[in-house]
């Protein structure tokens, strides 16, 4: 019954990616890109209720392997692939009536749109390192020509940089699974199951504890590239600024997560053979250095999307210390962490992308009165914004909370660095959006109606999650983060 | 202790590849760097050949058949066919200052050696010694993306790098399972594939292929 859900969860966007890329330039594309994508989040969905139902399960031989944490980051990117198609279909409309985009481009953007789903779904399911790996870099493959759409001399140096730069960091990842690999070899012996994730986790503890750490070395810097962890996130910036807003969107509410998945089956693995806390010192370390680096970048900021991908990097830089910290509650506040972060920041691109095509412009200081021309834009950046700069009663804020008590309480000395650093980047972001909102504007009308229920669908679920917290869930995420150690 | 002569011959190519490696790193002239890439390729489908029949692992002759198909024909037919057509074939880069490169190279290579050393020790059998000189490969392509300002070197540099690593895979651990290293392949056709693409993207937006060009989005 399982592996019809599964199968189905993969399928259906690849049928998609397959049937796009026939049909990409009908006048009707962008609403099979959205069927697909919801009947995709609908196959996600009968996955979740039947793992949690049952608990962890092997798949296909053993290839796939679902359990508590990975079909919580399934349903998460399925939802937000979902609104996402949603939200594109008129704005990139509008992009072709202001003549960026061709019938062309968008035949390539809803074919790869797909494809892009299902690398990232592949990637999360698998159970077999090596595959994480091949689907890893696939996703980076199906958006690197996403990033060039417009084709403009930025947004091809974005394009260029981030294929290159991640290109490099996934190879030094392959390394790390090779030498994974290399010690698994010696006690799973030859063949295939000495990549698969369950058998290294029976036999973690007699793995090689020296080739481990090198291992978790290059495999969290090959991903760590991919997460956006400082110093290897200069691609990010520029590739959420250049590329399409839709795609912005997902690279930073799904791609980033799924990366961070890689790191944390690695984890898993490396702290049962080494028994020490090297992963979570290591992984904490570039987490707090990234919430730092981005916090003091924000305020120098002058493009409005290259502003919130740096928020990006600030918040998978905090996702990444709470799983360093390890234990239940951090990687309880982790995960609440990426969800909050994916709902939120996946909303506030969608009404950035709305606000950018109203001004003619990604540059702030020329974005202005948001509210006097359209309210539903305007209140959606301005709730998006509160939402992620974590004010009450948003869920941002209950899960940083958690990750700040979490730290207080086992490594007071990192306390005031986070404090210090969200406070910066909540007067970088608060002090340049509230101009945006508020004022005197300068905005055009629109030529199609923009899509602002997945904003407000994202935001309201990010409120009630702040405010109440379903048993059902709380239980499901707790289980979950038990998985992680 | 006489070591046995399938051992001694994959030593001979796994230093072939890091002088290829070296070789690529002070070559100017992007059709030459191509044909090293060739080579390159050649030399590491001769040893993961070498590695099956010892080993008798059938799945790596596989493996050594994939490796001459894409790395010795395809790609390097590919990269020929893109710069004819871009009109690039007999350019040269100027900007490369080769003593430094050599001798920064030489120090990495030096620091991979010593990274590798813990798992040396390790390895058993044909194995021992090989895992230095793979990450010392990779290490080499990684100093030429830096050092390359054309878009094409940058990409053989790139695919020299996937080489080194498919090194580490074969002659370390004795091949990565099938699935694995199909996956590998089709992964990188496809990067070769879209690098082409941006290829004339880039020619089409800069009229050159020089990187140089791209340096305009920075944080100030």
């Amino acid at each position: 019954m399982i592996d019809l859900q599964l199968m189905a969860l993969l399928l259906i966007p690849l049928f998609g990616g397959g049937m796009l890329a026939v049909f990409g330039s009908r006048s009707w594309a962008a609403e099979l890109n959205s069927l697909m994508s919801g009947l995709t989040f609908l196959a996600s969905v009968a996955l979740t209720m039947r793992v949690i139902d049952s608990g962890p399960q092997v798949v296909f031989g053993e290839q796939f392997f679902i359990d508590q944490f990975n079909v919580f980051l399934v349903a998460l990117t399925a939802f937000v692939a979902f609104t996402t198609s949603l939200f594109s279909r008129p704005y990139m409309r509008i992009e072709q009536h202001h003549g960026k985009l061709s019938t062309g481009m968008l035949h390539l953007y809803y074919s790869m749109y797909q494809m892009f789903t299902f690398t990232m779904l592949v990637a999360l399911t698998t159970n077999n390192m090596g595959i994480i790996w091949v689907a890893m870099e696939a996703a980076t493959l199906t958006t690197v020509l996403l990033v060039s759409l417009y084709r403009t001399p930025s947004s091809l140096e974005a394009a260029w940089k981030y294929f290159i730069l991640c290109g490099v960091g996934i190879a030094l990842a392959l390394f790390g699974t090779i030498l994974l690999y290399f010690a698994a070899e010696r006690v799973l012996g030859e063949g295939g199951t000495a990549l698969l994730w369950t058998h290294l986790n029976q036999v973690k503890g007699e793995l090689e504890p020296t080739v481990l750490k090198l291992a978790f070395i290059f495999l969290l810097v090959g991903y760590g590239t991919k997460i956006g962890l400082v110093p290897l996130h200069s691609w990010l910036p520029d590739a959420h600024a250049e590329g399409p807003t839709p795609v912005s969107a997902v690279l930073s509410g799904l791609l980033l997560n799924v990366a961070l998945c890689a790191v944390m089956r690695s984890k898993v693995l490396v702290d049962g053979s080494l028994k020490t806390h090297f992963a979570g010192n290591l992984m904490m370390g570039f987490g707090l250095l990234s919430v730092v680096v981005a916090a003091l970048f924000l305020s120098r900021q002058k493009d409005i999307k290259r502003m919130f991908a740096y928020s990006s990097i600030e918040h998978m830089g905090l996702i990444t210390f709470a799983f360093g910290m390890g234990g239940p509650v951090a990687n309880f506040a982790g995960m609440l962490h990426m969800t909050m972060h994916s709902l939120t920041k996946s909303a506030i691109f969608f009404a950035v992308g709305h606000a950018a095509q109203k001004a003619g412009t990604q540059q702030m200081e020329r974005i202005r009165g948001l509210l006097q021309v359209s309210p539903t834009v305007g209140w959606g950046l301005a709730l998006g914004t509160f939402a992620i700069l974590g004010m009450p009663p948003f869920g941002v804020f209950a899960s940083e909370f958690l990750i700040i008590t979490t730290a207080m309480h086992e490594y007071p000395w990192t306390t005031p660095i986070l404090l210090a650093a969200l406070g910066i980047a909540f007067a970088a972001i608060f002090g340049k959006i509230q101009p945006i909102v508020f004022g005197e504007t300068t905005a055009k009308p629109l030529p199609h109606p923009p899509a602002l229920i997945p904003v407000f669908v994202h935001l309201l679920l990010v409120l009630i999650l702040g405010l109440y917290m379903p048993p059902y869930l709380a239980n499901w995420y707790r289980q979950a983060a038990a998985l992680l150690g | 202790m006489t070591i046995p002569l399938s051992l001694q011959f994959i030593n001979l190519l796994a230093a072939l590849l890091l002088l290829i490696a070296f070789a690529m790193l002070a070559q100017r002239r992007i059709l030459s760097l191509i044909n090293l890439f060739a080579w390159q390729g050649a030399v590491l489908a001769l040893s993961t050949f070498v590695v099956a029949y010892t080993t008798s692992q059938h799945h790596l002759y596989y493996s050594a058949a994939l490796t001459l198909l894409l790395k010795v024909m395809v790609l390097p037919w590919l990269l020929h066919r893109l710069i004819h057509r871009l009109n690039v074939r007999w350019d040269v880069e100027t900007l490369l200052n080769i003593p430094t490169t050599m001798l920064a190279g030489l120090a990495l290579v030096i620091f991979a050696f010593n990274l590798a050393a813990p798992i040396s020790q390790l390895a058993q059998g044909i194995t021992r010694g090989l895992i230095g000189i793979a990450l010392a490969s990779v290490m080499l392509s990684l100093l030429m993306m830096l050092t390359r300002r054309k878009a094409v070197s940058q990409v053989v540099a790139f695919l020299s790098l996937e080489n080194g690593l498919f090194f580490a895979a074969t002659s370390a651990t004795q091949g990565m399972p099938l699935v694995v290293e199909l996956g590998i392949a089709l992964d990188v056709l496809v990067a070769t594939f879209i690098f082409g693409i941006f290829f004339f993207q880039i020619r089409e937006t800069f009229e050159s292929l020089d990187i140089t060009h791209m340096e305009k989005l920075k944080d100030d």
